[in-house]
């Protein structure tokens, strides 16, 4: 496979050029996590940190952007909050220090829960239809194939405003706006286009000899599908299932034009977390931070399949 | 019809119900399947975009007001397509798409394939830095995007900062999202450091396509290491810089998240790029017809550029 390390190859670069390339990477790598980092330490810094100059970052942590993220708070005189019992937690304490008091909690959980119920009821759809799709398209005649695979593409490949005006109307009629009913159905249309060309890349790999033998010993050809098939598709399966949920997890456009409470998820809700006189930016970061580590988590899970995932299949190293 | 007795078999052992249904199906030929599988993806995306974009076409040619829906819908042939392509703002906002299209190509596919070209040299631990440099382009543009607001605020932003410490200018001098001259850089900026990964990656599957012996052949023949990379380095990328440089172009094409976010197409319409002005007229001035055509204009466009895209598709496919 891996013709190019053989250590006497001609065309094998030399150690120095290794090491100028290896600097060269690792310092755009270091600088491209700068934003990265910022908003991971932007969320442990109390707000006036957060806004001093030049930027700290040397500080004292402190929880109070998390705080503030999930709760929402009234400002009260000292006198008032000298008249409260005392404060029965390291939370309560920390507000009261800003002579504030815990009104209830923020928003924050319901939305993340939005976005799990939404991110995983598409990803289930899209990627139970897009492997039934894409089985159909690798294994049978299917007439027109190529042009119902480019038009399941394009599909994809539109501007979501342009989308969104039609589906606006059609929902309002329906009233499935702001419902996750309407969400999901949204999210699986558009997943499904990628599950479909990714699946049908993983399915063209599995010999149709494995299932072909299955039949000669007596399964039909769904139970060839459901038991040769499947199993051996399980990690393109698994892949699409994050590529997915990883759409629908980031999706913004329709979340924004189509979703404005019961059913709104994250990206449009976190750049609204709003304190006293503007954006409060330790809980802006902190419910970003808790908004991105599973896709981090994800994108490393994924490593070996991205440039599959990001090329609908075609590209596959 | 096919419930009942699907009903009748619930108490059966499971291996029975298996059985039945595997008879049931065992009458199904080939074609059949291929159709009960592939027909339930067309007809959603039938209902959820074929439908929905017939029904754009025709509300492009009404002067329909989803804010007032009660009112009566006239007909007014193609004079929202007349207008669309004589409005001076729509071509404003398709100068800002350009901007913003070919410098975010042009730094991406300049920084990508440069990474790539560095990647390729294999050095240890290049694989964990991959994985690293690709990050961003996995996140969210909206969120993210929302976030570098805050990197770009003229004192206290860390963007600023940076820029002030090594440029020596006064990091409140500038303003990166407030000023004319600036903002359209802003969204480049943002969109080269989270896409770039994405040109990288593909550049990288390309330089790994190239079979050794070739540039073996090239050592023997004593040609140089210049001469290599335009003779047989560059050719055997370019199917593959292609796809990378096509899909951005639709993608951006198409922007909204992140400069929604960023600039909301300020200050004034600088950055008002063709989804921006979309926005504003389908869902804050409600002019559905009329935003209705502009929208079929941007999809022919998007349209064409998908299909450019599949046949590179294809080609690379078949290496």
């Amino acid at each position: 496979m891996n013709v190019r390390s053989t250590a006497l190859s001609i065309v094998e670069p030399s150690p120095l050029t290794k090491r100028v390339a290896a600097v060269v990477v690792i310092v755009y790598a270091l600088v491209a996590l700068i934003p990265l980092f910022w908003i991971l330490i932007t969320g442990l810094k109390t707000p006036p940190d957060s806004i001093s100059y030049p930027p700290k970052i040397l500080f004292s942590p402190s929880l109070e952007g998390y705080v503030n993220l999930f709760t929402t708070r009234t400002r009260q005189t000292p006198e008032f909050i000298a008249s409260l019992p005392p404060a029965d937690s390291w939370y309560e304490r920390l507000v009261r220090s800003r002579n504030m008091v815990i009104a209830g909690p923020s928003k924050f959980i319901p939305r993340y829960m939005n976005s799990l119920v939404i991110g995983f009821g598409s990803t289930f759809l899209a990627v139970f239809l897009g492997t039934l799709a894409a089985y159909g398209f690798s294994r049978f005649k299917v007439p027109l194939k190529d042009d119902l695979l480019f038009f399941i593409l394009s599909t994809r490949m539109m501007p979501p405003i342009a989308v969104a005006i039609p589906i606006y109307l059609m929902y309002r009629e329906l009233q499935l706006t702001d419902t996750w009913i309407g969400m999901i159905l949204l999210y699986t249309a558009v997943n499904v286009s990628l599950a479909v060309w990714l699946l049908k890349g993983f399915i063209d790999e599995i010999p149709r000899e494995y299932e072909e033998a299955a039949m000669i010993d007596g399964y039909t050809r769904l139970q060839a599908f459901i038991k040769v098939v499947l199993p051996q598709a399980a990690t393109g399966i698994a892949a699409t299932a994050i590529f997915c949920l990883i759409f629908a997890w980031n999706e913004y456009a329709f979340a924004v034009l189509l979703t404005s409470g019961e059913a709104q998820t994250m990206p449009p809700f976190i750049p609204f977390i709003i304190g006293e006189g503007g954006q409060d930016w330790p809980a802006v970061a902190a419910g970003t931070t808790l908004f991105l580590i599973p896709i981090v988590v994800f994108t490393f899970m994924l490593r070996r399949h991205l440039l599959r995932g990001i090329t609908f299949g075609a590209v596959r190293k | 019809m096919t419930e009942t007795t699907e009903a009748a078999t619930i108490g059966a052992p499971r291996s029975l119900v298996a059985s039945r249904v595997g008879q049931r199906l065992r009458g199904l030929s080939d074609r059949s399947i291929a159709w009960l599988f592939i027909a339930p993806t067309i007809v959603l995306l039938l209902a959820i975009n074929i439908f929905p974009l017939l029904w754009t076409i025709q509300l492009s040619f009404t002067n329909y007001r989803a804010n007032r829906p009660n009112a009566p819908i006239k007909s007014v042939g193609s004079a929202n397509y007349v207008n669309i392509l004589t409005d001076p703002d729509v071509w404003a906002a398709m100068q800002a798409t350009a901007h913003f299209v070919l410098w975010t190509i042009a730094l991406e596919v300049l920084i990508g394939f440069g990474l790539a070209l560095l990647i390729d040299k294999k050095f240890r631990g290049h694989g964990f830095w991959t994985t690293i440099i690709l990050l961003p382009m996995m996140l969210s543009p909206a969120v993210v995007g929302n976030f570098w607001t805050f990197l770009y605020q003229p004192q206290i932003g860390l963007f600023n900062y940076i820029i002030a410490f090594f440029t020596g200018v006064d990091p409140s001098s500038f303003e990166m999202i407030g000023s004319v001259d600036l903002a359209p850089w802003s969204i480049v900026i943002v969109d080269v450091w989270m896409w770039t990964p994405y040109v990288m990656l593909i550049c990288l599957a390309g330089l790994r396509s190239i079979p050794d012996y070739i540039y073996e052949a090239a050592e023997v023949d004593r040609a140089s290491k210049w001469r290599q990379f335009w003779s047989i380095t560059l050719p055997m990328v370019l199917p593959f810089l292609m796809l990378a440089v096509l899909f951005r172009a639709i993608e951006n094409f198409k922007m909204f998240d992140m400069v929604n976010l960023l600039t909301n197409g300020g200050p004034g319409s600088t950055t008002e790029v063709a989804s921006i002005t979309l926005k504003r007229e389908a869902f804050e001035k409600w002019r559905t017809g009329y935003s209705s055509a502009f929208a079929i204009i941007l999809f022919v466009t998007v349209f064409g550029l998908a299909n450019i895209y599949v046949k590179a598709l294809n080609r690379v496919k078949q290496r």
